[in-house]
């Protein structure tokens, strides 16, 4: 769809997931404030007050609570939406995973921030993958407009009656989150044929429909059963999500997939990114290609379920490739390279060199020059991974800090 | 409450045992253990709140009522965790509210939400949501089973466990005679002190005085808290049969106050009319054995009795 003055609105991030939410006819949001989210709660406290919104919005008192009440809401047959970050995802993870296993439908964006300590604001993705394991399927939004439609799209992924699970948008702080990008407002009427209201497809708790829900289990076999059962329907996600971008595409005109190829065809160098961050990488990749380079970026979108088979499709025969992890688990490496790296693993026309690249920790910039750096170490043999890229000048800066707080030694690399 | 409310309730009282309904909302054969006060507390509630009941279940004894695929329930059940189930209850609360306002759910469907929690999810892990639902006028049930201890991993302190108390993270040594060493957590306390419509403390051997209670909640709105007392068999060290002996014998000695709060004042519904002495409670259970083995602590049990007396002379009239 062209872009015209009448269509869009520009938006920050925050402000398109709130508009996902209100498109969506939301009922219920329980809410707690975190920076760099707050934004997305404010708006929606407004417009529920103003009676934009119908239903109720609910000011929780932690993201443990307000994960709960999600839950509880979604089981109780209200679509429900919320968001939260960082700090706020890890003192609600246990709530997460408990309403992941409820198998409940409903939809939570959060706005990337990097994990204390030390505490911060920037980006990085050791939030988000911190729920790799719960079962939550993940979306990595990497513009506004992304934000919007992916929220849109997650509650028919979510409400699926194979699927019943809690469906989360990515994106990331400030640098989606802060900033107006120009965003198609679908019309609301098409929304709705697209996203019709509400109808549970399970059992919901009302009177006449008594019901014992989440009751322990013992035995290890029967606990499994469940455990494979939400690993089956969490897989099934693939195919209903190639289902619900192509009836999307259909109807607004954007299409979506897994995965996003750019540039990919005839590409000997590929950029493996995710999030806003892959907006660097396609521009690195334009300026690359001009001086004759010829690279390419494959973006990462559907983080759960794991895409493994387009991932390896996407990566066969590109001969040198590396994943850049906007995260890091100290001790490992990246978070997301040997998911990669197992998806290629029994391929034979598999990438002759993936590297394992961590950038952007707590929001340092990816620039040019680190791109190029990464072709380097593309050409040199494998070893020696992961690529840290903290370079002369991150060391610099950080030395009159050292100086300032009175170590009068030179910092070194670490 | 209104007089005439109040008035309308006091006629319609239960007076005896047989006034009490006699359909069960909880069939016997749960994995509890046998004499546990706390869910005879529960049986007798929901007899009074009928099946039309949600109950919000903190992790804990508790946890084995439903085990699947089997609810001894007649009502509904959702299994949360430690300190989730005042925030699952806002949930479904809020839920059915949206239901029923915005997309015509008959009103018929409504459920009484109740959160069921034992000591430990109340008193320590649960209490900031918890305050967090009064301050948000939550209209639910609060039902504590107060065995004073976290009883389903093996009974270690909580913060409502008494002082003399041993627990299995509060032994009795020869550096800490006592035990516990620190009094009970005034809960009754903290909820009162956010004002909300109804609090009161139940026993399961006084079934009238619960019944009467659960039945003045039922008619209100707003967050509602039950403590029960709940004797526990196992983590107290008695014989099961003598479940009822002990939870009157706390009653008795004053040790466990039978009262309520109703528009801001504290009533007390059971008063023991001369106090028993707090050994005679205390003698009767393993748990406070060491105060009288292999010699008396007569120090800790005064104190224990003086804790008792002072909180009774507040009261004296």
């Amino acid at each position: 769809m062209e872009l015209t003055q009448k269509n869009h609105m520009m938006l920050t991030g925050n402000k398109a997931a709130a508009w996902g939410a209100r498109l969506a006819g939301v009922d219920y949001v329980p809410a707690f404030p975190i920076t760099p989210q707050t934004e997305i709660v404010e708006t929606l406290s407004r417009w529920f007050a103003e009676g934009h919104m119908q239903g109720r919005y609910t000011n929780m008192d932690s993201e443990h609570s307000m994960f709960m009440a999600a839950g509880a809401a979604a089981a109780s047959g209200v679509r429900v939406f919320t968001a939260s970050s960082s700090q706020g995802i890890q003192y609600g993870l246990e709530a997460l995973h408990t309403i992941a296993g409820w198998r409940v439908p409903l939809v939570l964006v959060n706005v990337s921030r990097a994990l204390a300590t030390p505490i911060t604001l920037e980006p990085d993705h050791n939030d988000v993958l911190s729920l790799r394991d719960t079962g939550i399927i993940q979306l990595h939004a990497e513009t506004c407009q992304e934000v919007l439609d992916y929220i849109l799209m997650a509650y028919r992924v979510a409400e699926d009656p194979e699927v019943c699970l809690p469906v989360l948008v990515n994106m990331d702080g400030f640098y989606l989150s802060f900033t107006r990008e120009p965003v198609v407002l679908p019309d609301e009427a098409a929304v709705r044929e697209f996203l019709p209201l509400f109808k549970p497809s399970q059992p919901v708790f009302q009177a006449s429909e008594p019901m014992a829900r989440a009751s322990a289990v013992f035995g290890g076999g029967n606990y499994s059963y469940f455990k494979i059962q939400h690993h089956l329907a969490a897989q099934h996600v693939e195919n209903v999500f190639r289902q619900v971008v192509q009836e999307f595409g259909e109807r607004f005109g954007r299409f979506y997939g897994a995965v996003e190829p750019h540039r990919l065809d005839d590409a000997e160098y590929v950029f493996v990114m995710s999030n806003s961050f892959a907006t660097k990488g396609k521009a690195a990749v334009q300026r690359l290609r001009k001086n004759g380079i010829q690279a390419g970026l494959l973006k990462l979108s559907l983080l759960r379920p794991f895409p493994s088979q387009v991932i390896a499709d996407a990566l066969a025969r590109r001969p040198k490739v590396a994943v850049i992890d906007q995260n890091l688990a100290p001790g490992m490496g990246g978070i997301l390279y040997p998911e990669i790296l197992k998806a290629v693993y029994r391929r034979e026309d598999r990438p002759e060199h993936l590297l394992s690249v961590i950038g952007g920790l707590g929001g340092r910039d990816i620039q040019e020059g680190d791109f190029v750096h990464i072709l380097e170490r593309l050409d040199q043999p494998p070893g020696d991974d992961p690529l840290f890229l903290f370079d002369e000048k991150d060391l610099k800066q950080f030395d009159q800090l050292r100086q300032i707080a009175g170590f009068p030694k030179e910092a070194r690399v670490p | 409450m209104t007089a005439t409310v109040l008035d309308s309730l006091e006629e319609s009282k239960y007076k005896k045992i047989t006034d009490l309904n006699p359909k069960e909302e909880i069939a016997p054969g749960s994995a509890l253990c046998a004499g546990c006060g706390g869910l005879d507390g529960l049986r007798l509630a929901l007899k009074v709140l009928g099946e039309d009941t949600l109950i919000c279940n903190a992790a804990g004894c508790f946890t084995l009522i439903s085990v699947y695929p089997f609810t001894p329930l007649a009502g509904s059940w959702l299994y949360t965790s430690m300190s989730g189930p005042v925030p699952a209850a806002q949930g479904v609360r809020d839920a059915l509210d949206i239901r029923m306002y915005k997309h015509g759910l008959d009103k018929k469907e409504d459920l009484q939400i109740m959160v069921v929690a034992g000591d430990g999810a109340t008193y320590d892990m649960g209490l900031s949501p918890t305050s967090a639902a009064i301050h948000r006028n939550l209209d639910f049930i609060y039902f504590c089973y107060d065995n004073e201890a976290y009883g389903n991993t093996g009974f270690q302190q909580s913060g409502a466990s008494p002082l003399g108390s041993h627990t299995m993270t509060s032994p009795n040594t020869p550096g800490h005679p006592a035990g516990s060493e620190r009094t009970k957590k005034d809960l009754f306390g903290i909820w009162t002190a956010h004002n909300p419509p109804y609090a009161a403390t139940v026993s399961p051997r006084e079934p009238i005085d619960l019944s009467n209670k659960f039945k003045k909640a039922k008619s209100m709105k707003g967050p509602r808290l039950f403590i029960c007392l709940s004797p526990c068999p196992t983590g107290w060290g008695f014989d099961p049969k003598e479940t009822h002996l002990i939870a009157k014998l706390a009653v008795d000695t004053g040790i466990f106050p039978i009262k309520e709060f109703v528009n801001g004042k504290v009533f007390h519904t059971k008063r023991p009319r001369k106090r028993l002495p707090v050994e005679k409670y205390l003698k009767r259970q393993k748990r406070f054995k060491h105060l009288f083995e292999p010699e008396r602590r007569d120090d800790i049990i005064a104190q224990i009795q003086n804790n008792v007396d002072s909180y009774w002379e507040q009261y004296d009239e």
